[in-house]
């Protein structure tokens, strides 16, 4: 599917924010999108071993939507990812090494081994934070939230943009109605990227939704839509950077669809038995974002091929790095899951049925005068 | 200094925390111009401007789902739900997203989401409720809920300077009939600890919301009869202040338990279970619970009266404890 030129709020042709960037960002581009191919596959190799202790979630064939969008935010911007966009991740700063310790449950990963994947964050003061916020498993749930990340930007009079983004399937939510709505309203400066993978687990759009496209939407909400190709990364990057500026000049909320396509299960056990033959095969041989992206840079914009080899190499060189230490990181101790619920109290007890706990109290206090069994025999 | 109100006392804990502190700020359905469905807010879009009282589309887990995302930016935010039967529409936002941030993400979350709860308001089956327990269930939320004005107003403080999630639950049997003479100065009452509201020797009644004056009423009753009843004050659910709980029954040996709240699930059994493991030993009677029927509540007065627990349902149920 061929990227058409896409239109601004007013209709009028612009030029193309994707194809003007300078080579080496053209080039960093890439770096994104072969790291974010590279550490899954490095992922899948551990979840053979039985290193990745839970579920391993690929973004194969979505690489250009994640990282073409991502990049075009500001280090001060906040975004927050779906499962499939740990591209978007890496480029907000995320690194390997703490992917690959979070998905191994390791004691000094991002969340102490108390969350999974890429469900982390790092968020805050402009400058002091690397601006993203990991998602929680109920679809929907961060657009409202990431309206009120945006909301107290707009309260503070931050310079700083929102990007959220959410799947086919979690546009049904409630949660995404409210959330879009409320910023809408508000003209919260949020982006939100609805990427259109023509699945949620096993539930086709068709199943999803009666709406011809998702970009439809845009206007019950009173916002700006826009769709685009998401396997085309210059493409998804003009979009998105378009809408980013828009929405830092208080133009309120951005709806973006990405066409893309999930080549992947949801998840590494789902043996995609739901998925009509040859579908699979047409979008890997056809329409897969690097390889697309490769032609662009070898073919239009000249580059060497040594200069790819030197990045596919970089790549695998800092992922064999990030999988050393993270295998050499140790798992938490157990008591360590007590800790952090709260900010006061600090720490919960374990229960008395549990070693270390305080038993001083329980089943030996009596009241004065009440008769109990003495193992003497007395009474 | 002159008696306020229970309501106009969490206005005036608003009101003064607005002005402490600029990153608090209000959200909520009609809070504006409007002053919310009980006015609770009246005046303060006016000193405050519509920048920090918002005035919300009806979307309960959208604005809690936007608290939580201006929270862990710094902000303060209080969020009212019109009725608390309406946080139902949020528990997801809350009990999925906000309890768990801290701990699973290290985010803080630090905001109030408070709402006019409570029967014996003739309010039917969605303008009474009592949700607590299902929040009291959630690690990760504080749960305060206020029987005095002195105390709404106090612990709205404290609510709002917390650096996690609280959800206050205000009774609104109590807004208007429930006066109180505020303390001078900047009068914060610490979230977890219980009050004893009457002291006495005989029985302990743990309770706490609308029921505390439900309690005293029985305990004067029953003064008469020669038996000299504790009230205590819970003031917070969760944390639960155990020492407070453990101290009267020690001194007792008799605890009844009263809530509004639905019987099955209810806190009742909490407090039961906690006395049990720690405090069996002192009692002289089993735990006895005074609660609501397992009904939704019903409109009609004499439904609704024959529902929820009465000054003298409480009264039979002291005497069984005394007379075991």
């Amino acid at each position: 599917m061929a990227a058409k030129p896409s239109r601004g709020a007013k209709g009028a042709a612009h030029p193309h924010l994707g194809e003007a960037l300078p080579i080496e960002r053209k080039l960093e581009l890439y770096y994104w999108m072969r790291l974010t191919r590279t550490l899954e596959e490095r992922l899948v190799a551990l979840y053979r071993q039985t290193k990745v202790v839970g579920g391993l979630f690929r973004s194969l064939g979505q690489e250009a939507d994640a990282v073409g969008s991502c990049y075009a935010l500001d280090q001060r911007d906040v975004m927050s990812p779906l499962i499939r966009n740990l591209g978007a991740m890496l480029v907000k700063g995320a690194t390997p090494v703490e992917v690959l310790k979070q998905y191994m449950a390791k004691g000094d990963s991002p969340t102490r081994g108390r969350e999974l994947n890429i469900h982390f964050g790092d968020i805050g003061e402009a400058g002091k934070s690397r601006g993203f916020l990991g998602q929680i498993s109920p679809l929907g749930d961060m657009v409202p939230v990431m309206a009120g990340v945006t909301l107290s930007f707009k309260m503070r009079g931050e310079d700083r943009v929102g990007l959220v983004y959410v799947g086919d399937g979690a546009t049904s939510t409630g949660a995404f109605h409210e959330g879009i709505n409320l910023a809408a309203v508000q003209r919260c400066p949020l982006v939100v990227i609805v990427e259109n993978n023509g699945y949620a687990y096993s539930t086709p759009t068709s199943k999803q939704t009666a709406a011809k496209q998702f970009v439809d939407k845009a206007i019950g909400y009173g916002v700006y839509g826009e769709r685009c190709d998401g396997n085309d990364v210059l493409a998804v990057y003009d979009c998105t950077k378009r809408a980013v500026d828009r929405a830092r000049a208080g133009e309120g909320v951005q709806l973006l669809e990405f066409i893309t396509y999930r080549r992947k299960g949801h998840a590494e056990h789902d043996n995609q038995s739901y998925v009509p033959a040859g579908e699979i095969e047409k979008w890997a041989a056809e329409n897969d974002p690097l390889d697309r992206y490769l032609r662009v840079l070898l073919d239009r914009e000249k580059v060497a091929q040594s200069a790819i080899d030197e990045i596919d190499a970089r790549v695998v060189r800092e992922v064999d790095e990030a999988t050393d230490e993270a295998e050499r990181s140790g798992f938490p101790e157990p008591m360590d899951a007590l800790v952090g619920v709260y900010a006061d109290p600090p720490a919960e007890k374990p229960l008395w049925f549990r070693e270390g706990a305080d038993t001083s109290k329980l089943g030996t206090e009596r009241a004065e005068g009440w008769g109990t069994f003495d193992a003497k025999g007395g009474k | 200094m002159a008696e306020i109100t229970y309501l106009e006392a969490i206005r005036e804990a608003l009101d003064e925390e607005m002005a402490r502190d600029p990153n608090v700020f209000l959200i909520g359905e009609d809070i504006g111009v409007f002053g919310g469905a009980f006015k609770v807010t009246d005046g303060l879009v006016k000193k405050y401007g519509e920048g920090r009282v918002i005035d919300s589309p009806i979307s309960e887990a959208g604005i809690v789902g936007a608290a939580a995302g201006a929270a862990h930016m710094g902000m303060r935010p209080v969020v009212e739900m019109q009725f608390i039967d309406f946080i139902a529409n949020a528990y997801d936002m809350l009990t999925n997203y906000i309890a768990t941030a801290r701990y699973r993400a290290f985010l803080p979350t630090p905001m109030v989401v408070r709402g006019p709860s409570g029967g014996y308001v003739r309010g039917g089956p969605f303008h009474s409720q009592n949700p607590e327990a299902g929040f009291i269930h959630t690690p990760g939320l504080k749960v305060v809920y206020p029987a005095t004005a002195e105390d709404a107003k106090g612990l709205m403080k404290a609510a709002i300077r917390d650096d996690d999630c609280v959800l206050f639950f205000e009774h609104k049997y109590l807004y208007r009939r429930i006066k109180g003479t505020m303390p001078a100065g900047d009068h914060v009452v610490p979230i977890g600890k219980a009050r004893t509201a009457r002291e006495g020797g005989d029985v302990s009644i743990i309770t706490y919301a609308a029921t505390v004056h439900k309690s005293l009423e029985a305990a004067e009753r029953l003064a008469a009869e020669g038996i000299d009843v504790e009230v205590i004050d819970l003031r917070s659910l969760a944390p639960l202040d155990d020492e407070a709980i453990f101290n009267t029954v020690r001194k007792t040996n008799r605890v009844l338990i009263v809530h509004e709240d639905t019987r099955t699930g209810g806190i009742a059994g909490e407090l039961t279970a906690r006395i049990n493991e720690s405090c069996f030993a002192y009692l002289d009677a089993p735990v006895l619970r005074v609660t609501a029927h397992d009904i939704p509540l019903p409109y009609a007065p004499q439904l609704e009266d024959f529902v929820l627990p009465q000054v003298d349902d409480i009264v039979t149920a002291v005497r069984r404890l005394v007379a075991w």
